[in-house]
């Protein structure tokens, strides 16, 4: 394994809601080394949000060490993590949460207008890439509104590569689609995790885990259960055998 | 900060909400259009009038007998006889600052030419009076010093006078019309000057040897008035004031009596039309000021719902890497955007406007380049000021709550 690209050390964070004090993550520590595929599970009110949030530099644990890419992330102000999000992280979503009508490849510029570094012609060049990356060469100009939901996603993943991020997010990628287009997403991070891409995979869906590198597990604020997957399914193989009726 | 990523952000997000922005654009455009309109009339207005004064002569200064008590009883200053013909030549010969001076006497009656009559009155005059009230011959002579002397009964009468005496004939020079009995040969015509500002006709007028009006008409040794003109304009204070002492010497007013004349000039008539024209410009541009005020709080309150609205949208470009003076300069571009374009509408349909009523209406409008300046300033302002809080309220959202908003 390579280096370390996410570094938790005892992560805490307390949610102080009317009188009470809820502890969201009571102690959490893992690394995720480049290029791993890593799925988080946990059902609801198990930390795994707070968790995502955290790792996403949304969110600041109340205690803790948190390094993304070797960088301490835990003093950094508002602003700083908002251009360490532009450079490191790229975010997938469960409802995609593409801007209304607004084309494909402007959907994926999106970040790098952010990125002061990076000229216009740079921009659509890196847009176009990541869109043929994710198999939407031929929707580059359609809005969103005239995509379907795996297409959308797509365009959502097209948009977490664009920046060349140190690791993808994704919050239940899959959440909002059928089975088939979900084995087609599956398909496709497999194949971001083949090129080196290191993927974390948030999700209450224990299926997915078959098809991830490793999984971590969590319940009330702990970590359960942290074990690299010896038998990686393939999406590829699992979307072979899925009914084609279901195909719209 | 990526200005022009920005820039592009913000215009995006506009032309995805056409109607919209334009319907909060027209606050500010009606209220732009409103305040250059309103200006441009008020301008007009004061510009016309003060034309009008200068027409007139805009060094004119006026004696008029002022008022006096018998017995407790204030008397009307018209029936004053204060003003006598030796007063009229003390001040002639005495005064350092006028360029000319003429009293006035008038007498009113029918005119009589042949068959047509016309009642209108004759101002008796000395040689100075055209130019001092800014007359000019059109056709045949003013009548002369020598005329003076021997009360000629000769006139110069006005167009409307030639109009309604002579229908039948364009040159009543050598004509004589008579005038209560006194006959009086039409020397000149006087050029056009048509209505004044009050409505009053310039052109009914007949002009006489101010002798001949008092001798042989009115048969009297005061006047109605003098009218006495500076040599500039800004001499006229330092020529009111040499008319005044003369007047007092020769009335033998002793100290702390009050004048028994009154002196008038053009000075404080055109300072009064202007402090009213003021007034009303003023009065106008609050008006179309408030409009413009009602327009920019029309740009908060949507900049509010479009932020609210938009919430979402926000928390997505605050997780990939917007921070929060992005967004809020994202939405303070737009506030402005909203307001210059506006603005820039506003200024084209108020000139429009102006324009319009100049050569459809033919109202006096004066588009003033700083009323243009000034609303395009305060539409930006506006902009700023009423994006600024909408704007901050974005760029304080939670990414976490903003991307979990539905």
């Amino acid at each position: 394994m390579g280096k370390y690209v996410i570094e938790l050390k005892d992560i805490r964070r307390d949610f102080i809601v009317g009188d009470e004090t809820v502890h969201a993550l009571r102690g959490v520590s893992f690394a995720i080394s480049e290029g791993e595929f890593v799925t988080i599970m946990g059902t609801s009110g198990s930390g795994k949000s707070t968790l995502l949030n955290i790792l996403g530099c949304l969110d600041t644990p109340s205690s803790g060490e948190y390094l993304l890419d070797g960088i301490p992330v835990k003093s950094m102000s508002k602003s700083q993590r908002a251009i360490l999000r532009n450079r490191k992280i790229g975010f997938v979503f469960q409802n995609y949460n593409l801007l209304a009508k607004t084309t494909a490849a402007e959907n994926v510029e999106l970040p790098l207008m952010y990125n002061p570094d990076i000229g216009s012609s740079e921009r659509r060049r890196r847009a176009e890439e990541a869109l043929i990356a994710v198999g939407l060469e031929d929707r580059m100009e359609h809005k969103s509104n005239q995509m379907s939901g795996g297409q959308m996603q797509r365009v959502a993943i097209a948009r977490a590569l664009v920046n060349n991020p140190a690791v993808i997010l994704a919050d239940e990628a899959t959440g909002n689609l059928d089975t088939r287009t979900s084995y087609e997403i599956l398909m496709l991070f497999q194949k971001l995790h083949r090129e080196g891409r290191t993927i974390i995979f948030v999700t209450h869906n224990p299926d997915i885990s078959n098809y991830s590198s490793r999984n971590i597990r969590l319940r009330d604020g702990h970590i359960i259960e942290d074990a690299v997957n010896g038998n990686v399914l393939s999406a590829e193989e699992t979307y072979r055998t899925l009914p084609k009726d279901e195909d719209d | 900060m990526n200005w022009t990523n920005l820039f592009k952000i913000s215009l995006k997000a506009l032309s995805n909400n056409k109607m919209r922005a334009f319907l909060t654009m027209l606050g500010i455009i009606i209220g732009v259009a409103a305040v250059i309109t309103m200006i441009a009339l008020g301008q007009g207005t004061k510009q016309s009038i003060q034309k009008e004064i200068s027409d007139m002569g805009s060094n004119i200064i006026m004696v008029h007998p002022g008022g006096d008590r018998r017995g407790g009883v204030r008397m009307d200053p018209s029936e004053m006889q204060t003003l006598k013909v030796q007063n009229y030549e003390a001040l002639k010969d005495e005064c350092m600052f006028l360029a000319g001076i003429s009293p006035y006497a008038t007498a009113s009656g029918q005119l009589v030419c042949g068959n047509n009559n016309y009642p209108s009155s004759v101002t008796g005059t000395d040689i100075d009076y055209i130019t001092i009230r800014q007359l000019s011959i059109e056709d045949g002579s003013m009548f002369t010093e020598a005329d003076i002397r021997s009360s000629a009964k000769v006139c110069v009468i006005g167009k409307t006078i030639v109009d309604n005496l002579f229908p039948d004939t364009d040159d009543p020079i050598g004509k004589v019309i008579r005038f209560n009995q006194v006959p009086l040969k039409v020397i000149g015509v006087l050029e056009s000057k048509g209505y004044n500002s009050m409505g009053m006709d310039q052109d009914d007028i007949v002009l006489a040897p101010y002798t001949t009006v008092m001798k042989r008409m009115l048969a009297v040794t005061h006047f109605n008035g003098i009218f006495a003109s500076a040599i500039t304009e800004d001499m006229t204070v330092l020529a009111t004031e040499e008319i005044r002492t003369i007047l007092r010497r020769e009335h033998r007013l002793k100290d702390g009596e009050e004048d028994d004349f009154m002196i008038r000039s053009q000075q404080e008539l055109s300072d009064m039309m202007d402090m009213t024209t003021n007034l009303l410009t003023t009065l106008l541009a609050c008006i179309a000021g408030i409009s413009l005020l009602v327009g920019g709080i029309g740009i908060m309150n949507i900049m509010y719902v479009s932020v609210t609205e938009r919430t979402k949208e926000i928390g997505l470009r605050m997780s990939v890497g917007a921070r929060g003076i992005d967004i809020m300069t994202q939405f303070l571009i737009e506030a402005v955007l909203i307001s210059v374009t506006g603005g820039i509408i506003g200024i084209i349909l108020g000139c429009s406007a102006c324009m319009a009523m100049k050569f459809l209406a033919h109202w006096p409008v004066y588009i003033m380049m700083s009323s243009v300046i000034l609303s395009f300033t305060v539409c930006t302002v506006i902009g700023i000021f009423f994006g600024w809080y909408p704007a901050r309220k974005a760029a304080n959202l939670d990414p976490i709550d903003a991307l979990r908003y539905e």
